[in-house]
């Protein structure tokens, strides 16, 4: 026997799984409210998603290449995913130079400052969400009415959210049955047609990527149904305690980026926590905290802001929830 | 709904390429290496000298002490060395080489082809002919099985479970066994039940092998307190706390043995035996054992002496392929992955097999992304991952108390770690670290 043999510890098979195509998945879990974002924004979807991919890629590129000196790393796709959940957050009429400043951020600040993949303990797209909604408020919170290939590109109209259109009318004291009809219905608001972040507004292509995610076990259900469940009983607490102040459970998961921060970006491996357990109450944290800024806070919409509080609490719940172990309830001795 | 073990738990591809191949008997090979401890627990001690005659049957290693096995001849010859030797393990040990001469037995095993079903033994004595003829268990785990059947006063056994899973890709040694020794496998439960004082047995069979669950549930109606259980499809299901908690629903205690939930386990092929060992009074000195490989030209089901080199076995199944990149023996999840073909097969080899180059080497490790598919494969519902970096930074007494002790070793994590971690590794450096802290510990 001339030719030698490989030896090494058990197991000798692993599963097909890795990095690169969990990180696909997650691309083609994305496609479907890609292309109804393209669908109702037009142009300025397609410009604000490549920036935003291309340069996070490009920044990782860089760093990993000029500043690290490291083995590169950007074909694992995650700098691709955090690309496209950036975009995901953001109006489609935001201008380029903005959306530059918000990948660096995400890419050098949240990920690579930490050591890269694995390491960043908030998630590295809403790090860079929210730099830009403090940096440039203005532009981070106008928002493109939804008119197809007609909406154009910075010169797009835009109108208030339906969020903020319940927050401000009921702070100025008008009645929700009024304000109900300044919004979109119910439908309008499932098939995404209103105006938000633009990977936000369909709840329909959100939900068809979720059931892509739970198919290819990418992600299990526990985070985002804690997430929507906790938003909804809240909710709905509120509602049927005052309805004439409060919205309904159904509006307040509709609307805004409860559906892309519970399916999305609260699943981010890296930043949630591990244990199923902990899972739920994160879940809930983010939903509880999603609806105390909604209500009674002084922004229309807390997703990303619940989603960063709550990543702070991953290595706490990491450290201290702990699995029922196989055969632990008899103690020994 | 089948029945299977709720928490963890993977499904590799499974490979079962030689499930419709009937057992064949290997030629007695010309010589054989026998290992002197193919068991857990102490090493048996040579009772025959260099240049001693022996008969296939012969007892040629005593067993020493309660937890241990004596050792038999495979074959009729000349005992040509008794030196030390690399084994399947990759540990060194002593062996006791035989020069094939005929094939003659001791005169007192029955080699007849008949299926005797009456039990003549008291449980003591079948007891004792386990002990004997060096029973142990079969499914890999090699525990001497005289010990599992003697039930310490105070603990008391209710039921007895057959594990028929045989979860481990590739390996269909048990299922064939079932298939073609049934009446004499289920008479190896009966004794086993006789030798327990127990009512009931129930064998566990994944659904992967419905002709042998549709097979032993047709026997099963000759034999009293024995039910064949379809069990869903489920890796690591053959593990004795899983297949319990599967089977019964009782959760054995970490640290702790099955008999604490009364039960105790044996494998099929341990019934086997010791249907063989009591019924026709022969020694273990042979089982079946698979050897298979995509490439292999004529992978199969053979029945071996012990000691006969596995590269009889390669030779047998078509030759040794070119594209082979490494040679396991027993099972892709658990298997240990041997460095030549002259090692010997032992009681607890149930299967050789031989990957292509291109499946025999790792992926390249990437950083943890803290995905947690670790920790929902974990059977045992520990955190791989914590266990892995616990071990890594040398922090032994965190990972203590994170129980790496309950690690049974069986590979999911790592198998199921998409940045490719060498998950079980770390952990098996840091569970024998542990072990040994605690042994250190004791002491004082």
């Amino acid at each position: 026997m001339s030719n030698l043999l490989n030896v090494s510890p058990s197991p000798h098979t692993h599963a097909k799984d890795s990095t690169q195509k969990l990180m696909l998945d997650v691309v083609l879990a994305l496609v479907p409210a890609f292309i109804a974002s393209v669908f109702y924004f037009g142009m300025g979807a397609i410009i604000v998603t490549v920036t935003s991919v291309v340069s996070c890629v490009l920044f990782e590129y860089l760093i990993q290449k000029l500043v690290l000196k490291k083995p590169l790393s950007i074909n694992d796709g995650s700098a691709l995913v955090t690309g496209m959940l950036l975009a995901f957050n953001l109006p489609s009429n935001i201008p380029v130079s903005i959306i530059i400043i918000g990948s660096f951020v995400s890419i050098a600040v949240a990920k690579m400052t930490f050591g890269g993949l694995g390491s960043n303990p908030f998630n590295p797209a809403l790090v860079g969400r929210v730099f830009m909604l403090i940096s440039f408020p203005v532009q981070m919170t106008s928002w493109p009415v939804p008119m197809g290939f007609a909406t154009g590109y910075t010169d797009a109209v835009t109108g208030a959210t339906p969020l903020s259109i319940i927050k401000e009318g009921i702070k100025n004291g008008e009645s929700l049955t009024k304000l109900l009809g300044d919004i979109p219905s119910p439908a309008q608001m499932f098939l995404g047609e209103m105006g938000g972040s633009m990977g936000e507004v369909a709840a329909a292509a959100l939900l068809l990527g979720f059931v892509y995610l739970l198919i290819r076990k990418v992600i299990t259900w526990h985070i985002p149904v804690a997430v929507v469940g906790s938003i909804v009983i809240f909710t709905s607490v509120l509602w049927m305690s005052n309805p004439e102040e409060n919205a309904t459970p159904m509006f307040h998961v509709l609307a805004g980026g409860v559906l892309l921060g519970a399916i999305f970006m609260a699943t981010d491996y890296v930043t949630s926590p591990m244990v199923p357990k902990a899972m739920i109450i994160y879940g809930c944290g983010i939903g509880i905290i999603t609806v105390l800024i909604r209500v009674f806070g002084a922004y229309p919409e807390g997703v990303s802001f619940a989603i960063l509080i709550m990543n702070a609490f991953v290595p706490l719940m990491n450290t201290y929830i702990k699995p029922k172990r196989f055969g632990e309830e008899v103690k020994n001795g | 709904m089948l029945k299977t073990f709720p928490a963890g738990g993977v499904h590799p591809p499974e490979n079962k390429l030689t499930a419709n191949i009937p057992i064949e008997y290997l030629p007695v090979p010309e010589s054989v290496t026998i290992p002197v401890s193919q068991h857990i627990g102490a090493p048996a001690v040579p009772v025959v000298n260099k240049g001693d005659t022996v008969k296939a049957g012969q007892l040629i290693a005593a067993g020493k002490g309660f937890v241990t096995a004596n050792i038999h001849s495979s074959v009729s010859g000349k005992v040509s060395r008794i030196d030390t030797i690399i084994d399947g393990t990759g540990f060194k040990q002593t062996s006791i080489a035989i020069d094939v001469e005929g094939d003659e037995w001791i005169e007192t095993i029955d080699r007849s082809k008949d299926i005797l079903k009456e039990i003549k033994l008291t449980p003591e004595e079948i007891t004792k002919r386990c002990l004997e003829s060096g029973i142990v268990g079969l499914g890999g785990a090699t525990f001497p099985s005289h010990v599992k059947l003697s039930v310490p006063t105070g603990k008391k056994c209710d039921i007895l479970i057959i594990n028929g899973v045989e979860c481990e890709p590739y390996l269909t040694s048990d299922h064939r066994l079932m298939l073609e020794r049934g009446e004499e496998l289920l008479t190896g439960i009966t004794i086993l039940m006789k030798a327990l004082k127990v009512e009931k047995a129930m064998v566990g069979i994944e659904n992967n092998k419905p002709d042998a669950l549709s097979h032993l549930t047709k026997l099963v109606s000759g034999f009293k307190g024995i039910s064949v259980i379809p069990l869903k499809v489920k890796y690591p299901q053959g593990a004795e706390k899983q297949l319990i908690k599967a089977l019964i629903n009782r959760e054995v205690p970490s640290g702790r043995l099955p008999l604490e939930v009364g039960a105790v386990v044996h494998n099929v092929g341990t019934a086997f035996a010791v249907y063989e060992a009591v019924q026709k009074n022969k020694p273990l000195f042979e089982r079946v054992v698979t050897v298979t490989g995509k490439s292999l030209t004529k992978p199969g089901n053979y029945v071996v002496r012990t000691g006969t080199p596995i590269r009889k076995l390669i030779e047998a199944a078509g030759g040794m392929p070119g594209d082979t990149g490494k040679i396991v023996n027993g099972g892709p999840m658990m298997g240990k992955a041997v460095n030549n073909i002259d090692v010997p097969v032992v009681k607890g080899m149930s299967g050789v097999i031989l990957f292509p180059e291109k499946e025999s080497s790792r992926q390249v490790v990437q950083p943890c992304i803290r995905c947690a598919k670790c920790v929902s494969a974990c059977a045992l519902n520990l955190e791989p991952y914590l266990l892995m970096t616990l071990s890594e930074k040398g922090m032994f007494e965190r990972a203590e108390a994170e129980r790496i002790t309950d690690c049974m070793e069986c590979g999911s994590c790592s198998y199921t770690c998409p940045a490719g971690r060498p998950l079980l590794d770390y952990i098996r450096l840091g569970k024998s670290t542990v072990i040994r802290m605690a042994r250190e510990r004791n002491l004082k």
